[in-house]
């Protein structure tokens, strides 16, 4: 007589197939790390906002008489 | 020519983000500014084909990525343009932004396919959903997905990310970093 009961489904869901892993097999913790890692890069040049040369195209643009009269 | 003032508020708003994709693009500052510039003045000149109440900022991220498609492809034919020359352009990247907390990464994401690399950047920073971000870049929905993911695969390998720990600064020291320059 044995108490293994084969097909048991509380022991199948703890052996994960995937072993934690993403189906590209990549660990989910690895993923959000780049993820992380690529908004900072990202948002560290978004941070520095609108450079001068932007703003004063579109004013040029916008007012053609205005030039020279910048700033 | 005049401009919408609100036009023109939402078009300098979207300058930031694509400064940062066309630096993510080109590795080059330099390059990257320019290429914004024409970007905005080839938006200006076919405004009238703009749809108002559509996305903006798709918009003007399609335009940035074809400009920067047509001058790679000129380049590639002028001069030999390797992949190997463009890591080489991103060792000056750093010093430009006094910086180096990204280098590692630059580099790694410099070695990814063009198509790779712009996937990535549009879902995973630009903040664009997968379908937009299919729009930007003429392709199915699905290729833009499968883009990303062979990206991150490529870029945890070459990373070689064994341990989490090993990841770049955490997030309170690049507060502190990105704050001492402001």
């Amino acid at each position: 007589m044995s108490t293994r009961k084969p097909g048991n489904p509380s022991e199948k869901m703890q052996t994960d197939p995937n072993g934690g892993k993403a189906p590209s097999g990549l660990n989910r913790e690895i993923q959000s790390k780049i993820g992380q890692q690529l908004r900072a890069m990202y948002d560290d040049v978004v941070q520095e906002g609108v450079p001068d040369r932007f703003a004063d195209l579109l004013r040029r643009i916008d007012n053609p008489s205005d030039e020279g009269k910048a700033e | 020519m005049k401009i919408d003032p609100a036009l023109r508020d939402q078009i300098l708003s979207t300058v930031p983000s694509l400064r940062a994709f066309a630096i993510s693009l080109s590795g080059n500052v330099d390059r990257a500014d320019d290429l914004v510039q024409e970007t905005l003045l080839r938006a200006l000149a076919n405004i009238h084909s703009f749809q108002p109440g559509t996305n903006l900022s798709a918009w003007l991220f399609t335009i940035l990525r074809n400009l920067f498609r047509s001058e790679y492809r000129k380049r590639k034919r002028e001069v030999e343009d390797t992949d190997g020359s463009f890591a080489e352009s991103l060792k000056s990247y750093p010093d430009q932004l006094g910086r180096v907390e990204f280098q590692e990464f630059r580099t790694a994401l410099a070695q990814l396919p063009a198509e790779q690399r712009e996937a990535l950047i549009l879902v995973g920073a630009s903040g664009f959903s997968y379908e937009e971000a299919a729009d930007i870049c003429e392709c199915a929905v699905g290729t833009i997905k499968s883009r990303v993911n062979r990206a991150r695969s490529r870029l945890a390998k070459l990373l070689s990310i064994d341990n989490v720990d090993d990841f770049g600064p955490d997030h309170a020291t690049r507060a502190v970093l990105v704050g001492q320059d402001r």
